[in-house]
């Protein structure tokens, strides 16, 4: 990490000391956007730390990415922030300019479809996309569509010309909407999507933020959890004592290392989900893990974390939200399992051991 | 949780050359001198370690002095894997080249390097592991196996257990208690190369669940070891175990025993698997991937002189957890009767995984000494 990343960090963590309460969270679960803590995030110049100097941004390096956006996982950040950096760099690789303001991606579904057609007046998106994060909440939608002879473009939309269907949560309680677009767009909103969004979208990279979310979450439902079982004394002593405690948590602590390693291969690409292989790898992985590490920290927790009045809640029903979006830990495995029997027993090994060249 | 240090870690450019290497030296012998299904990194084949010896894949991060190549940590971790990989019958040099000779090397005298580290990187000589004993098992601090006091040296009497080897081998390390037990009880006990050739030393064989002989009982009685055949200083025993299984719990062999079953069942599967079966293989491999990030994260450490023994353990329970589940998942997906003699190599690959399973969660420390390292890792202890 070199002095810049340090200062960002030490920044960022202090920002979401100062600004995450359980009344900021509780409020943006009942629908709030939290406006300060936006605006402190975003003079904070987080939106753009994916964006290269050359381009109008922060200029940070992938691992750093990772790292930041791991730490708003940390803190339960309620906002679509991650997804705002990985936007402002696929529209500033496409050739436009950075973004102001919050974006958040569409569609994140793999079975929506956004068509875009020429017509008289202009360029034509239509469709409908579910569970859309903050969908009508931000200030624009970055959407990934397709023409009729299946190449595919990024479309900027501004928030208030899409019909918000239905406002819906997951079980984070973040928003959740389904938006329905049929508007023309000028022609500087629509340009060719880079070559690595040709194939599949931006199903691997909500998925690698996801990953990286998750990695976040897990690492404070572990923090609680620890802390709880040295200061809980049932029996006469802290409940960390016990060895059916230590193991239960020691199981979990590995699906968390595993989960960590896997999630660390992304950040050896430029935008963390150059390789769809690996992102496959690292939200499989990592889903897997979430679920384990958050049944094993509210075991733990017994009643008590079954409360609103413990804060393990926003980090654990943030894991069971995240592992799901995006494509479950199934469509990943599947994607690998395809790719693995394509190679051949003997083709398995070299695959995974020798490097090879990133899509894109 | 700052607990544990996985850090990322890419694979410099002489490791893929070594890499590229390796495996055409295994393309060669497998061709030529062995079936993968058949053999693993237990397979005792003196042959073929002296060939790879030849070749320079044994004592590979060693001092030239005593035999070795100089390369580095992560060098020596991909030509692991590859033989891992391609099922090389590795098991005669395999722990006197992961562990014993490490051991020496740091902490052995200087006669004891130059008599043994050669002969070990020429693929000639080979080690066993007498921590166990009966009725201590994974509680080493209870050995009972005594070392004495004499002129020039030392006697060593007791037994040792589940020796794997030790009827084949030239040396074993033996850890005993070289003082009378006290309140602490890590303290007093010290790590001794003992020759399986040297006067009272008694070895009868245990057979294992598929037949075959590699585990013994090794019985002492008045075997004298010479002074400069103590590793370490009297009474560090324990440290020098500790750091010892640190090498033994983190390799790629705590997760790759039975990888040619994984093969297997992607040839047996073909190009177009089913759902579930292309969703089961997904999910090996991704744990599969993940473990191996683990391991060689691991190898930068003790590429950088630190010694991961929490980290290790992590691995070694990690990895084992994967490499018990494997043949689980292989007969659900794909049914054959399982059969040692059957031609077809999958029945014949998974009826030699289904009887080695029980030993992958045993050797090197079980799950439940694992995690509670892990749990004092976390801060509960």
């Amino acid at each position: 990490m070199d002095d810049m990343s340090a200062i960002v960090f030490e920044q960022a963590d202090r920002l979401f000391k100062q600004h995450i309460s359980k009344d900021v969270l509780s409020a943006a679960e009942g629908g709030t956007w939290p406006s300060a803590l936006w605006e402190a995030v975003a003079d904070a110049g987080l939106p753009l730390a994916l964006v290269p100097e050359g381009a109008g941004g922060v200029g940070l390096q992938a691992a750093d990415v990772a790292q930041l956006i791991r730490r708003t996982a940390y803190y339960s950040v309620p906002l679509p922030l991650a997804e705002t950096m990985i936007a402002n760099r696929l529209w500033t690789d496409g050739g436009g300019d950075v973004l102001s303001g919050s974006v958040t991606l569409a569609p994140v579904n793999p079975r929506d479809h956004l068509i875009i057609e020429q017509s008289r007046d202009g360029v034509v998106l239509r469709g409908t996309v579910h569970h859309v994060p903050w969908g009508g909440q931000t200030d624009t939608v970055l959407v990934f569509a397709r023409d009729g002879d299946g190449k595919g473009f990024l479309a900027l939309v501004q928030s208030h010309q899409v019909l918000v269907n239905g406002r819906r949560r997951n079980v984070a309680y973040e928003p959740r909407a389904e938006l329905q677009f049929d508007l023309a767009l000028p022609p500087g909103n629509v340009r060719p999507a880079p070559k690595y969004l040709q194939a599949n979208g931006l199903m691997a990279f909500g998925a690698a933020i996801r990953a990286q979310q998750m990695i976040g979450g897990m690492e404070r439902c572990l923090d609680h959890a620890l802390t709880y079982a040295n200061e809980r004394v049932q029996f006469g002593r802290p409940i960390g004592k016990f060895q059916a405690i230590q193991h239960m948590l020691a199981v979990a602590a590995g699906h968390f290392a595993a989960a960590c390693a896997a999630v660390d291969a992304l950040s050896e690409s430029e935008r963390l989900a150059d390789d769809e292989f690996t992102v496959a790898i690292a939200k499989a992985r990592c889903g897997e893990a979430a679920g384990q590490v958050a049944a094993a920290c509210h075991q733990a927790h017994g009643a008590m974390g079954f409360t609103q009045e413990h804060p393990l809640h926003f980090a654990s029903r943030r894991l069971w939200a995240w592992r799901d979006e995006w494509g479950a830990e199934t469509y990943w495995q599947e994607k690998i399992g395809r790719l693995i029997c394509a190679k051949g027993g003997e083709g398995f090994w070299p695959f995974l051991a020798d490097p090879r060249p990133l899509t894109g | 949780m700052r607990a544990f240090r996985f850090e990322s870690l890419v694979l410099p450019p002489e490791a893929d050359a070594m890499r590229r290497k390796v495996r055409a030296f295994l393309e060669n012998e497998r061709a030529q001198r062995y079936a993968a299904h058949r053999s693993s990194w237990s397979t005792f084949d003196p042959e073929f370690s002296r060939r790879a010896a030849a070749a320079g894949f044994v004592g590979m991060t060693w001092p030239k002095q005593y035999g070795g190549g100089e390369h580095s940590n992560l060098e020596r971790f991909v030509v692991t894997e590859e033989m891992l990989a391609a099922g090389a019958p590795s098991g005669a040099h395999w722990i006197a080249d992961r562990q014993s000779g490490p051991q020496i090397l740091k902490h052995g005298s200087e006669r004891a390097r130059g008599l043994i580290l050669p002969r070990i990187a020429a693929g000639e000589c080979y080690f066993g592991i007498g921590m166990s004993e009966p009725d201590s098992g994974s509680d080493l601090a209870a050995v009972r196996t005594k070392a004495d006091r004499v002129e020039g040296g030392w006697l060593i009497n007791g037994a040792k257990i589940w020796t794997s080897n030790a009827h084949r081998v030239h040396y074993l390390i033996v850890l005993a208690r070289s003082e009378p037990p006290s309140e602490n009880r890590h303290a007093g006990l010290s790590q001794f190369i003992v020759d399986t050739s040297s006067e009272g030393i008694e070895i009868r064989p245990i057979h294992n669940l598929s037949g075959g002989h590699e585990f013994n009982e090794v019985f002492f009685r008045n075997c004298f070891v010479p002074d400069d055949m103590m590793i370490g200083k009297p009474g560090e025993g324990w440290a020098r175990v500790t750091g010892e299984l640190a090498f033994e719990r983190a390799g790629p062999d705590r997760f790759m025993s039975d990888i040619r079953l994984l093969v297997e069942l992607i040839n047996q599967i073909g190009a177009e698997p089913t759902e579930r079966q292309a969703i089961e293989i997904g999910r090996l491999v991704s744990h599969f991937a993940a473990l191996r990030r683990m391991s060689s994260s691991i190898a930068g450490l003790l590429e950088r002189g630190e010694s991961p023994a929490t980290e290790a353990a992590l691995v070694k329970d990690v990895g084992t957890a994967f490499e018990r589940e494997l043949p689980e998942i292989v007969r659900k997906l794909l049914p054959v009767e399982a059969s040692l003699d059957d031609p077809d190599e999958y029945s014949q690959a998974l009826a030699h995984v289904l009887l080695h399973a029980p030993s992958f969660t045993l050797r090197g420390g079980t799950p439940e000494i694992l995690r509670g390292m892990i749990a004092r890792g976390l801060g509960l202890r």
